[in-house]
């Protein structure tokens, strides 16, 4: 036991859960922004997974990663389209519309992939950009600093999320509009144009958790992502709809698929086990998810369209 | 024109001129043909009962709909207000019966909502702030810009959306029922704030069915009914009695009748209630009250001060955390709600479409809501419609409940008819207690004259009632005896005929009684 609990181990088990949080991140990322306009988007799934299928279809074609990466952007900004038309002008319900959104991502995906590429095809992985100076550092720079640029994106973008969303006005905005969306209404804020911006963000950043996945993983497959998105629709209400918060709940994710994964690995974990193991990190979800939900509250407007006058 | 005001001139161009507004609703027409003005530094009230067209016209002005005929004039030009943004930029400032106001943000930033800010795409809120203070110094407007909207009483939440108009420096203030939620001191202290304002050559459209309020704030009084104008007339040249006519255009009589004395007997007690609240903190607290058979006791109180949570402890809506209810010597806290109206309570909620009545449900499944499975309409498991319908024709005739028909969805009703048909329906039972939540709230004068009728004659027949509400004027009309909460503890019980606005005011604000 002893000889397995090395500090090898252990940093490479921490580094492999900050890698396996990224795509996590940034989908519910982008699920908290919608959410706290009051936009609930239950579509994450479908929209990773399509971001995912065209940015592998276009590294594969172009063999150029970073092409790829914005392919999974405009993915997600044309499916955040579809879903900010229906659902701000049109008031569709919003549950009913985002399953829609999914099982499309999920059609479509499949079906583009079985028709454009059939048999999978390994494409160009990310390679890592050990930070200057900082990777150097024993121990800490290994677990950090040594990783692909997605991570370091995902992990920027954190801070610059709570930095739109508590300090600029767009953010102020976003806030009251999630909130009371009839006194931003009164106040001259368009109610509309900020969900609109939002759902857009959002299903962007989905659009890219679907790219950095394909990407990472090097591959595609019918239903990649495995309902990933669905799980970061939780993390943004594990993390209580704030951007640390929200990362906080996806490395918990990824460092405890992280964990069974290495126990698989050195064999801790019996064979017959290891499919009970692997729904760990939901079930631990699941109970952090009852002990925090009920200590914040959720965007008193959230899947409530607006209509203007009483 | 006016002496309450020497910067009102009539002589002065108008700043708003509304002109032959007319707007039509499917089935309704809420303002037809209606001109109205506003002099700089003048209070131009606007009085009708609940749908005479005042909150439409209102609306029109700030953006909100736009109107079928008619146009809008804002110091002698012409303008298309389409939306609230177009209402702001032209300082036009509107203060909602319902506040507008983002609970989960701070004073400063629901001020700096929807504003450019001096530091571009990121916020000012110290500068807000700093703004914030020099004009609550101004006005005598105290409040904390750091304060959270939800930490603030209502009357707090008044001054906030008063900044928030000044700080848009709007010249033309539109304001909503301003003092439904203040104590009487209150009002005069916002009154003072107001003729600050006026002073300083801005107009005021007030919004008001106190009488009271009306003719000591005004400079003129518009009055509207069925959505036309009646007419505009000065606090000078009319009495409360003439406008009151007015606006509902037939004479007002008043209900206070003779009535027998009630009896000693107590039918409901309670004793050292504690209740929880909804943000956590006990929103009744060592709460003692009782009512007696064949008495109405009214509870006055500002709102939000345990009145709400008052009633759904006594009717097994909100559990209790201490203390007892009894019902003539039955304990009845924590029981459930059906539980509470076998035993012989029955209750009218506050809020009348979402606890009282189902909109899409008919008038005849609203009135059997709470007994469909009783014998009596049922049988092993079987609606026994006809005698529902039987059961609802009765009273829906007894009640004078103008519905077109029994099966019509309730939501087609004026607030005063499913008023009335939820009274019916909670007094058919022949209930020992009744608990009626702001019984005529948002109901019109005429409605509200016949259910006050039905609550004294239940009265009469020995029920014993308990009537909650913010409305002064009510409690004083009704009540034998008068309870007042104040942040959820009673501040005591004084007879009728002891009591003066004066007094009620000064427990409603948390002073005791000191008898």
């Amino acid at each position: 036991m002893s000889d397995i609990l090395t500090t090898t181990v252990i940093v490479a088990t921490i580094a492999s859960g900050i890698r396996l949080a990224t795509p996590f991140l940034l989908a519910s990322l982008g699920e908290a922004i919608g959410q706290r306009s009051g936009v609930l988007n239950l579509g994450v799934d479908g929209v990773m997974l399509l971001g995912a299928f065209c940015s592998y279809y276009v590294v594969l074609e172009t063999e150029n990663i970073w092409l790829g990466v914005l392919t999974g952007i405009a993915t997600g900004l044309i499916m955040g389209l579809f879903y900010a038309i229906i659902t701000v002008p049109l008031r569709a319900e919003q549950g009913v519309s985002g399953i829609g959104i999914y099982l499309f991502g999920l059609g479509m995906s499949d079906l583009l992939f079985q028709k454009l590429v059939g048999t999978p095809l390994p494409i160009d992985q990310f390679e890592e950009w050990p930070v200057p100076v900082l990777s150097e550092i024993p121990i800490v720079g290994e677990m950090l600093f040594q990783h692909t640029p997605m991570v370091y994106i995902a992990f920027l973008l954190v801070p610059v999320v709570a930095f739109i969303i508590n300090r600029t006005t767009f953010g102020l905005s976003v806030r009251a509009v999630g909130e009371s969306p009839e006194s931003a209404d009164s106040l001259g804020v368009s109610v509309g144009k900020v969900r609109f911006a939002t759902i857009m963000a959002g299903n962007s950043l989905a659009g890219l958790a679907g790219a950095a996945l394909a990407i990472e993983l090097g591959i595609f497959q019918q239903n990649l992502t495995n309902a990933m998105g669905f799980i970061a629709i939780a993390l943004v209400y594990f993390g209580a709809w704030r951007a640390p918060g929200v990362m906080a709940g996806s490395l918990l994710f990824g460092m405890i698929g992280a964990i069974v994964l290495q126990a698989k690995t050195l064999g801790l974990i019996p064979r017959a086990w290891s499919d009970i193991a692997a729904m760990a990190p939901a079930i631990i979800t699941i109970l952090a998810l009852i002990i925090v939900a009920n200590r914040f509250r959720q965007p008193a407007a959230l899947t409530k369209p607006y209509v203007r006058g009483d | 024109m006016s002496t309450a005001n020497p910067v009102a001139q009539a002589d002065a161009p108008p700043m708003l001129e509304m002109r032959g507004i007319t707007k039509r609703f499917p089935g309704v027409i809420a303002n037809e043909n209606v001109t109205f003005d506003v002099h700089p530094g003048e209070v131009h009230t606007l009085l009708g009962e609940n749908g005479a067209g005042k909150s439409t016209l209102m609306k029109i002005l700030y953006g909100l709909y736009q109107p079928d005929e008619g146009e809008v004039f804002l110091n002698g030009e012409q303008v298309k207000l389409q939306s609230p943004s177009d209402a702001i930029e032209h300082r036009i400032g509107m203060i909602h019966q319902h506040f507008m106001l983002v609970p989960t943000l701070t004073v400063a930033e629901n001020v700096a909502l929807g504003l450019s800010s001096t530091r571009g795409p990121i916020t000012d809120l110290k500068h807000v702030s700093q703004k914030i203070k020099s004009l609550s110094d101004r006005y005598g407007l105290q409040v904390d810009p750091d304060s959270y909207i939800w930490q603030l009483a209502v009357g707090e939440r008044q001054r906030v959306e008063i900044i928030k108009a000044l700080y848009r420096d709007v010249q033309l203030l539109v304001l909503d029922e301003p003092t439904a939620v203040l104590t009487p001191q209150e009002v005069d202290d916002f009154f003072v704030i107001l003729r600050e304002m006026t002073s300083d050559g801005r107009g005021l459209i007030f919004i008001s069915h106190k009488m009271n309020e009306v003719m000591e704030l005004s400079d003129r009084i518009s009055v509207l009914r069925l959505g036309k104008l009646v007419g505009t007339t000065t606090p000078q040249q009319t009495t409360r009695q003439d406008l009151a006519q007015m606006m509902v255009g037939r004479e007002v009589q008043s209900i206070r009748a003779e009535r027998p004395a009630s009896s000693d007997q107590i039918a409901l007690n309670i004793q050292g209630l504690r209740v929880g609240g909804d943000r956590g903190v006990d929103a009744l607290v060592d709460f003692n009250l009782d009512v007696r058979q064949g008495e109405i006791l009214g509870v006055a109180g500002v709102s939000g001060n345990g009145q709400r949570e008052l009633a759904e402890a006594i009717t097994g809506l909100r559990p209790v955390k201490n203390g007892s209810i009894d019902l003539a010597g039955k304990a009845i806290a924590g029981l459930n709600p059906k539980q509470v109206r076998d035993a012989g309570i029955s209750f009218v909620p506050e809020e009348r479409m979402r606890d009282g009545a189902i909109g899409e449900f008919s008038v005849a499944d609203n009135i059997v809501l709470h007994n469909h499975s009783s014998e009596q309409f049922s049988r092993a498991g079987f609606l026994n419609f006809g005698a529902i319908r039987a059961h609802c024709a009765k009273l829906v005739e007894d009640f004078k409940v103008k519905t077109p028909t029994i099966d019509t969805p309730a939501k087609n009703l004026s607030g005063g008819n499913i008023q009335k048909f939820i009274i019916a329906r909670e007094l058919d039972s022949d209930p020992d207690v009744l608990i009626a939540a702001q019984p005529t709230r948002g109901v019109d004068i005429g409605a509200a004259e016949y259910i006050h009728s039905r609550l004294l004659s239940a009265r009469n027949a020995g029920t014993a009632i308990m009537v909650i509400s913010e409305d002064l004027d009510e409690v004083m009309l009704l009540a034998d005896r008068i309870a007042v909460v104040c942040q959820g503890r009673m501040m005591g019980v004084v007879d009728r005929a002891d009591a003066s606005r004066e007094k009620l005011g000064l427990m409603m604000a948390g002073v005791e009684s000191t008898d």
